[in-house]
């Protein structure tokens, strides 16, 4: 379990105190795969440095499986990061050593032997799917490739933790998906506990069960993704649940109301709501705008209706919609 | 001065003291241009990772003041000029060979000229590394030797042959000047021959020599470079 109490970074910045985090107060429960999600900027790269000390703390802790590691000499430090290893958005590979050599290298630096090491290696090569990698060198691979040589590293000391540092930004959407996926399996193989740092709800979505929102160096929101994702409270998680700016969809038609409709982790879309509307109560709605998820086989997401037909029409929409279990339908009032 | 240059005589004597003197000489600058670089990179290298790593955002931070003490040394070493600092080292060379003048005794200065300069460019090579690396080797645990030893010089490796072939031709300019105090080799030749005799073909066949000889470890340090990148495909 990873306790990040009332963590304050501040830099000196030209005799500027810059606040790159405030009072941040984190829990993460072992096994878990939490992410930490926010804009450039926001200082997500800044903690994540905080939980492997790569930065230390102005103020507060971070206590790791209860022992508080910013009070570790920089040697017992050495040795906690071996159980709390890292990816990172730019792979950093060692670029003049092969595959195997680069996952070898946390065993080399922990003075395993070099055969044992090797085997080690190899059996890490096929985790990720790349054995036939072994002499390559790093320039020879794709990004995707060289992420997954990265993870192979990551993993050979057995880590309790894995922390990712942006670790798909770079790469390309399938790629992307690929790594995640590689991400997750490991994480229910092994148990890791995974922290996750991104800009991207798309990664939060697919991999984490957890997520806290940093907006300007503090946690303005924290919870299931589900939640958070459904009904996002602070501006900051808006901004990254509904990147379009969901707020200014108003309809073209004059006659029109707009409704928002809410999908709070609804039984999969096996019904076709909105038609089944129409048939139903004889309110034809037009869609406006749609961002609906399906995350472990429950819906969730938002759209925006044009109801056309007055203000009968569009209560019985709304009732209609709210009758569904885990949908919430409202009408949007015209200074939203 | 270069009327008779290519007269019979002239190419028939030049001839003679090619064919005796040459070949020993061009050992000699061998022998005392490698030498003279291997100590030079044996102090200077070390010396370049401290001024990479003693920096203090380095990975082994030093007192600002052993970086400032480290850094005037070698910039005062590297502003003498070398024909001058050969006699300043007098004492040293003696201490070290047993007498100032001779081959052997070349080497002690040009050692002392190129440490400063390899230790620059031993820098500049350090500093090249991504310092995500680092950042990266620090993230799994590596003591700063280790990032040092495993990390800092392995990736420069490249860098590093192009700027040693940078020092051995540099040293190899340096040590034709050592004729001056008596050290053998092609610049000895040149200075005896061309200078003191008048014999400006020995001078030229000399010259020609030291080109061919920078020419030779140029396209070898070159080769050696690329061929040890491996960042290209």
């Amino acid at each position: 379990m990873i306790e990040i109490k009332n963590l304050c970074k501040t830099f000196e910045l030209d005799g500027k105190k810059v606040e790159a985090l405030k009072n941040v107060n984190i829990t993460i429960e072992s096994g878990d795969i939490y992410g930490i999600i926010g804009m450039s900027g926001a200082g997500k790269s800044t903690l994540v440095r905080c939980i492997n000390m790569l930065e230390r703390p102005t103020e507060g802790s971070v206590v790791i499986d209860g022992t508080d590691i910013g009070a570790l000499s920089e040697k017992e430090l050495r040795s906690v990061r071996r159980n709390v290893t890292m990816i990172f958005q730019g792979f950093n590979l060692l670029m003049q050593r092969t595959c195997l050599k680069n996952i070898c290298f946390p065993l080399e630096l922990s003075g395993v032997k070099k055969e044992d090491a090797k085997k080690r290696a190899a059996e890490l090569l096929d985790i990720v799917g790349l054995p036939d990698k072994a002499n390559a060198y790093p320039a020879q691979l794709s990004g995707g490739q060289q992420q997954r040589i990265a993870i192979a590293r990551a993993l050979t000391t057995n880590p309790k933790v894995l922390l990712c540092d942006e670790a798909t930004s770079a790469l390309d959407p399938k790629t992307t998906h690929s790594i995640l996926n590689l991400l997750k399996e490991i994480n229910q193989k092994t148990g890791i506990t995974i922290v996750v740092i991104t800009h991207q709800m798309s990664v939060v979505e697919e991999i984490c069960s957890k997520v806290a929102i940093l907006d300007n160096g503090t946690v303005v929101e924290e919870g299931e993704v589900a939640n958070i994702f459904a009904n996002p409270r602070s501006e900051a998680a808006k901004k990254l649940v509904l990147p379009e700016g969901e707020n200014i969809i108003v309809p073209d038609n004059p006659d029109e109301t707009p409704v928002r409709i809410v999908f709070n982790g609804a039984a999969a879309a096996s019904k076709p709501l909105i038609s089944q509307m129409a048939i139903d109560i004889g309110v034809a709605a037009n869609i406006l705008s749609a961002s609906t998820k399906t995350i472990g086989g429950k819906v969730y997401g938002v759209m925006n209706l044009g109801v056309a037909g007055g203000s009968e029409k569009v209560k019985a929409a709304a009732d209609y919609i709210n009758s569904v279990p885990d949908v919430i339908a409202e009408e949007v009032k015209a200074d939203v | 001065m270069f009327d008779k240059l290519l007269s019979p005589e002239v190419l028939k004597e030049t001839w003679e003291i090619l064919r005796t003197d040459f070949l020993f000489a061009t050992w000699e600058t061998l022998y005392v241009t490698v030498l003279a670089t291997l100590f030079a990179i044996v102090i200077g290298l070390p010396l370049g990772v401290l001024l990479v790593a003693g920096e203090k955002n380095g990975v082994m931070p030093l007192p600002g003041g052993v970086m400032h003490v480290l850094g005037l040394i070698i910039n005062l070493l590297r502003s003498v000029p070398f024909l001058i600092l050969m006699i300043m080292v007098f004492p040293l060379t003696r201490l070290i060979v047993g007498t100032t003048v001779g081959t052997t005794a070349s080497i002690v200065p040009l050692v002392i000229a190129a440490f400063p300069f390899v230790a620059r460019l031993a820098e500049s090579s350090l500093r090249e590394v991504n310092p995500n690396i680092i950042e990266m080797a620090q993230s799994m645990g590596a003591s700063p030797l280790q990032i040092i030893i495993k990390v800092m010089i392995p990736e420069s490796v490249p860098s590093l042959i192009s700027n040693a072939t940078i020092a051995i031709t540099t040293i190899l300019g340096y040590s034709a000047m050592s004729g001056i105090i008596g050290g053998g080799g092609l610049g000895k030749i040149a200075i005896n021959y061309g200078y003191y005799r008048y014999k400006y073909l020995v001078m030229l066949a000399a010259v020609v020599l030291l080109i061919l000889l920078v020419q030779v470890f140029q396209s070898v340090g070159t080769r050696a470079s690329a061929k040890s990148d491996k960042r290209l495909k």
